[in-house]
């Protein structure tokens, strides 16, 4: 058993593969140096907090322990589909029975900032630490793109006292994926908490200067900075599965089975485009921790045979500032919304079909006052309940109880 | 010295629920099963530092609300990613409608 790409996709699936029994070999190659780690907190308190925090997934003898071959700093150049075998960026060759691509993502690229030194991506440790490096008090950051990375650095550097502002091209923030009130309550949070939020502005130019970096809006106006870090989104590495003639849709086609076009070959995490059960196989391909889990798992259960479906419910959360948003199902399913309200400002909405049943939920508020609802409501939408929307409504109404109606 | 503190009254908690218990500049999660037994266990994930009281209780389960780690609160043996880590427990018992913990 082969998995390219030691992120937290790869690393649970090897994990997995031993927890299923698998007693044969199990090499897990990834392009980084470090040792699989996480990645969520390196746009939110590892980012507070500097440098040279890093919370990896299992420490090496983990992995010795669970007797999974770990290569790290190599990356994976080729595969052989005929002979079953993937070549190595040092020329050597690894054979495999069945693999595993769980190869990520990465950013975007802003082809106006190609060349500028002052303009930095997060999606590594590393980036991090470069980013890090540069969030020194009173360094004036421009955050290009409304999205989770951009808001929740930005929120990293009100915390270390940069000056901060947020350009995104289209008329609201995080307008892909989040509804409209929870990211009012976002957007109000981080002006309270002294961010400039620019929105329907895009950028059309990017100098380097001296010290920093001119960034050019279309309306004319023109930003001076130290430091710009651009968070426009993320694009599936499907380029290995590309070359071998692989199917890739936004990302590396699989079935529900996270089955490649090549019955040896599974892909999931962030690089995979796969069928939704929940929504009559819409296909979509999520960028999130726990799917990155959940898939590595199946996939592993499914390289061994298991002949599994990957039915679930996508969950997704975002900590900035004291709040934190979470999301369960896609909102965008839903025909209707209803509200409701819980303490201290903290609210859920519903997301209902048109035929009433509950396709998603999402909700904000401080710490985790909205966790309990959003997991409880998650198992209403993985039912395909379709509770009554009045009691949805009222916050005395327990969703435990709907759940056991 | 281990000594026995008392936590809330029985009627406090929820069956299949839980509740935060603070003594002494520490923190406890407090549960009670379905089957209306209680049990404790320290009060934060051993993931990140989150109160598991914010968490959901699920027959023998405490799921963190953070991002869904799971423990057996009877046991405190984490059921997997991302939690590697378990739970400490302390026994608990109920006299005259308290739950009291015992602490050392
Ligand atoms: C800053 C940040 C914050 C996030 N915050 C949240 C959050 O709050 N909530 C949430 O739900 N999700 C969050 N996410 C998303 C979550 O981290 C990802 O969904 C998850 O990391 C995906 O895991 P993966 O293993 O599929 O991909 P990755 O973690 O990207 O791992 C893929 C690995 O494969 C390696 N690789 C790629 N190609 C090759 C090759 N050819 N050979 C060898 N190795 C290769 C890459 O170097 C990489 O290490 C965040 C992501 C980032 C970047
Ligand atoms: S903090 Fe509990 S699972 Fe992460």
């Amino acid at each position: 058993m082969v998995i390219v790409g030691a992120g937290e996709c790869g690393a649970r699936a090897a994990f997995a593969l031993r927890e299923q029994g698998y007693a044969g070999p199990v090499t897990l190659i990834g392009a980084e140096r470090h040792l699989p780690y996480e990645r969520p907190p390196l746009s939110k308190d590892g980012m507070a907090a500097g440098t040279d925090s890093i919370r990896t997934i299992a420490d090496a003898a983990r992995f010795e322990a669970a007797g999974i071959a770990l290569r790290l700093a190599t990356e994976v150049v080729s595969i052989d589909r005929a002979t079953r075998k993937v070549g190595l960026g040092d020329g050597t060759e690894v054979p495999y029975e069945k693999l595993l691509l769980a190869t990520g993502a990465r950013p975007r690229i802003l082809p106006l900032a190609e060349g500028s030194r002052n303009c930095l991506y997060l999606r590594t440790h590393d980036d991090a630490g470069a980013i890090a490096q540069r969030l020194r008090p009173g360094a004036r950051i421009v955050i290009v793109g409304g999205g989770f990375i951009g808001l929740e650095l930005a929120a990293a550097a009100r915390g270390r006292d940069c000056t901060v502002s947020v350009h995104e091209a289209l008329p609201r923030l995080l307008a892909r994926a989040v509804p409209q009130d929870i990211a009012v309550v976002i957007a109000n949070a981080h002006r309270a908490n002294g961010v400039d939020i620019h929105c329907g502005v895009s950028i059309a130019a990017i100098t380097d200067t001296d010290h920093g970096v001119l960034v050019g809006m279309a309306d004319g106006a023109a930003i001076a900075a130290d430091l710009c870090i651009i968070g426009i989104g993320a694009v599936p590495n499907a380029e290995l599965a590309d070359q071998v003639g692989l199917a890739v849709e936004n990302g590396i086609r699989v079935d529900e089975q996270l089955r490649a076009s090549d019955p040896a070959i599974f892909a999931a995490g962030d690089c995979c485009s796969f069928p939704l059960p929940l929504y009559d196989g819409r296909r979509v391909r999520l960028e999130a921790w726990r799917n990155a889990q959940e898939q590595g798992a199946l996939a592993a259960r499914n390289m061994l045979g298991a002949d599994a479906l990957h039915d679930t419910v996508p969950w997704f959360w975002s900590d900035q500032y004291q709040l934190t948003l979470q999301i369960a199902g896609l909102p965008d399913e839903g025909a209707r919304t209803v509200r409701r309200d819980l303490d201290d400002g903290a609210f859920l909405l519903f997301h209902l079909a048109a035929d009433g049943r509950l396709v998603a939920a999402s909700g904000i508020g401080p710490g985790n006052s909205v966790a309990r609802d959003i997991r409880l409501a998650e198992m209403l939408i993985a039912r395909r309940a379709s509770p009554q929307a009045e009691k949805l409504a009222l916050a005395e109404i327990k969703l435990k109880s709907l759940l056991a109606a | 010295m281990a000594e026995w503190i008392e936590a809330c009254a029985a009627g406090d908690i929820d069956e299949e629920d839980v509740m935060r218990f603070d003594h002494a500049g520490r923190t406890f999660a407090v549960y009670r099963s379905p089957d209306d037994e209680y049990f404790a266990t320290d009060g934060l994930c051993t993931h990140e530092r989150v109160h598991l009281a914010d968490g959901l209780v699920m027959d023998d389960i405490i799921e963190c609300p953070k991002h869904n780690g799971r423990f057996n609160y009877k046991t405190g043996a984490a059921k997997g990613a991302p939690v590697c880590v378990n739970l400490k427990t302390y026994p608990v018992k109920v006299t005259a409608g308290k739950v009291l913990i015992e602490i050392e």
